[in-house]
């Protein structure tokens, strides 16, 4: 038994090393001065030439501030719309009996199947058709960003999983009360489904934080670029100067550290299973 | 009467307009022929599909995806099993071991893949331990050989505390006197979870097996930071191969016809995964 815990914590801090030390050698590397050999045999791991230079000049050099705004009103935005019309689609869904409730439900969940990637293209027209793009300005900008992603699926099925849970009789009285389908809604079941927002919210804002594939198509301004759009800019800004590029990447992922960091159970307390998105 | 249309409108308009009309606009598109001029489309009929047939790299990029698939998800089943076995006891520090595993997942592909990027160097620091080892230095990201299986890796090292915490969550309904029996008849780690924790999570193993699958098939930012799809197509799977063409060289027709393979393929395992292991899920 002894042997097993002890053969449990060895594996276990093997993959934990393995997993945070790519992170680690980036940090590393982004806190080695100019004096210091980055590719010197055998690799050094605490810098000799210790020095928070290369932040304060990829900081300078680089809009992080704005590609940080930028993610943040993205993220923002998709998470509200997500909210809102996840849990207004889900309601008549878990609620209501109306013709086509049949059809309807099927369609939602045929999205499901449909990757992105399959249908980025004619996606990208139809926005450059709204004019939501960039160019245009950058209200627009951000709204393209954000409408393709604006509800899912994923976030319809949560949100009537929620409801259904309700008891019945939550809304008769309310509606003995006099309220009507939209205040039932607004008063008395969306304060009731607080913990599924709350799961929809996090990985909704989880996944637009990290989207790559999406802006790096649609966006021409720099000036509205996201974090990751940003960060795998540098590579192209200081093509060699990996201390830079390490530091800039660093500085992007600790906004996201600090957000899993306090809404860690969330993520790890395995209470969340449901909320897995495919 | 008009209720639950009126709440139903705001999210179907958005799924119309960036789901359906373009789920059909890209099979309209892979029957189309933009060659002439980008503004005009001539109906072309199966004409893209058969250059797709006589496109080598076609093949090469369907070669390379389902060497992704069968390297990554064989080990994206079988090892966050392991790890969420191992985490499913009584341990100090166990919530600092999900935290740590669990960082890649939420890390931005585009970071975690300039971090593995530089482990990669020609003379970076995995160089050093394999030619420390006495073999020769390998050139990661630019020997064809070897640029896709260190994509894979940068894959698999992003999803093990996913598919771990799927696991966990799993293994932790299985009811605990069956263990405390195997405890009395005296089994070991192995023939315990061979006979119960395996059979009881048969249906997760299944459901992590789709679900890797169907994000192995839509893979891109790994590729698009790291490689670019090169060394001579190396490392280039479909939806990179999808981007190149629809994007880099406007050729709408001919990358819409290779979404709809994309499409046919992801559907495929995500019906298999809808009917057979998320029916709860969905209430169906």
């Amino acid at each position: 038994m002894k042997n097993g815990k002890l053969f449990s914590h060895l594996i276990l801090i093997l993959i934990s090393l393995l997993s945070i030390f790519p992170f680690l050698w980036l940090i590393s590397t982004s806190l080695k001065g100019a004096g210091e050999n980055i590719f010197a045999y055998p690799p050094v791991f605490i810098p000799s030439d210790f020095t928070f230079e290369n932040y304060a000049g990829v900081w300078k050099r680089v809009n992080l501030l704005g590609y940080f705004i930028n993610s943040m009103i993205v993220a923002a935005g998709t998470v509200l719309l997500n909210l809102i019309l996840s849990s207004l689609a889900a309601y008549p869904l878990a609620r209501m009996e109306f013709k086509g409730k049949k059809i309807i439900f099927f369609a939602i969940l045929a999205t499901i199947m449909i990757p992105f990637q399959a249908i980025m293209l004619p996606v990208y027209l139809i926005t450059i058709k709204l004019h939501l793009t960039d160019n245009v300005n950058n209200l627009a900008g951000y709204i393209g960003l954000i409408m393709p992603f604006a509800v899912s699926a994923f976030g319809i099925f949560l949100m009537r999983q929620a409801f259904l849970t309700i008891p019945k009789e939550m809304e008769e009285a309310a509606i003995i009360d006099g309220c009507n389908a939209f205040q039932v809604f607004w008063k008395v079941l969306l304060p009731m489904v607080k913990p599924s927002l709350a799961v929809l919210a996090i990985f909704t804002f989880i996944g637009s934080w990290g989207e790559f594939l999406w802006p790096s198509i649609v966006l021409t301004k720099e000036s509205l670029y996201t974090l990751p759009v940003g960060v795998n800019n540098l590579q192209g800004m200081f093509s060699a100067n990996w201390r830079y590029i390490a530091a800039g990447s660093i500085i992007s992922i600790v906004p996201i550290i600090v957000f899993f960091l306090s809404m860690q159970k969330y993520f790890i307390s395995g209470e969340n299973e449901g909320a897995v998105k495919g | 009467m008009f209720t639950p249309y009126l709440f139903l409108l705001p999210a179907a308009t958005v799924l119309l307009i960036f789901f359906f009309i373009p789920f059909f606009h890209t099979i309209v598109l892979s029957f189309s022929d933009y060659s002439n001029s980008i503004y005009s489309a001539v109906f072309c009929g199966f004409d893209n599909y058969i250059e797709l047939l006589k496109n080598p790299v076609f093949y090469k990029v369907l070669l390379n995806t389902f060497i992704y698939l069968a390297v990554a998800v064989p080990i994206l089943a079988v090892v966050p099993l392991f790890l969420a076995v191992l985490l499913n006891q009584k341990l100090r520090g166990i919530t600092l071991y999900k935290i740590l595993i669990y960082l890649p997942v939420i890390v931005s592909i585009v970071v975690a893949a300039i971090a593995f990027k530089w482990l990669y160097a020609d003379q970076g620091i995995l160089n050093y331990i394999v030619t420390s080892l006495g073999f020769n230095s390998v050139g990661w990201l630019t020997d064809p050989n070897w640029a896709l299986y260190s994509v894979i890796i940068v894959t698999i090292w992003k999803g093990i505390g996913y598919y771990m915490m799927i696991y966990l969550s799993a293994l932790m309904s299985v009811p605990k006197e069956l263990y405390e029996a195997c405890d009395i008849d005296g089994a070991g780690f192995l023939t315990k979870h061979l006979t119960v924790t395996i059979p009881h999570i048969m249906p997760v193993i299944a459901l992590i097996v789709t679900i890797s699958s169907i994000s192995a098939m839509k893979v891109f930012a790994e590729i698009y930071v790291m490689t670019k799809g090169g060394p001579l197509n190396a490392s280039k799977t479909i939806v990179y191969y999808i981007y190149e063409r629809a994007f880099e060289n406007l050729d709408l027709g001919y990358a819409s016809a290779m979404a709809v393979v994309l499409l046919l393929i992801v559907m495929l395992f995500s019906l298999i995964n809808i009917l057979c292991f998320e029916r709860k899920k969905y209430q169906l």
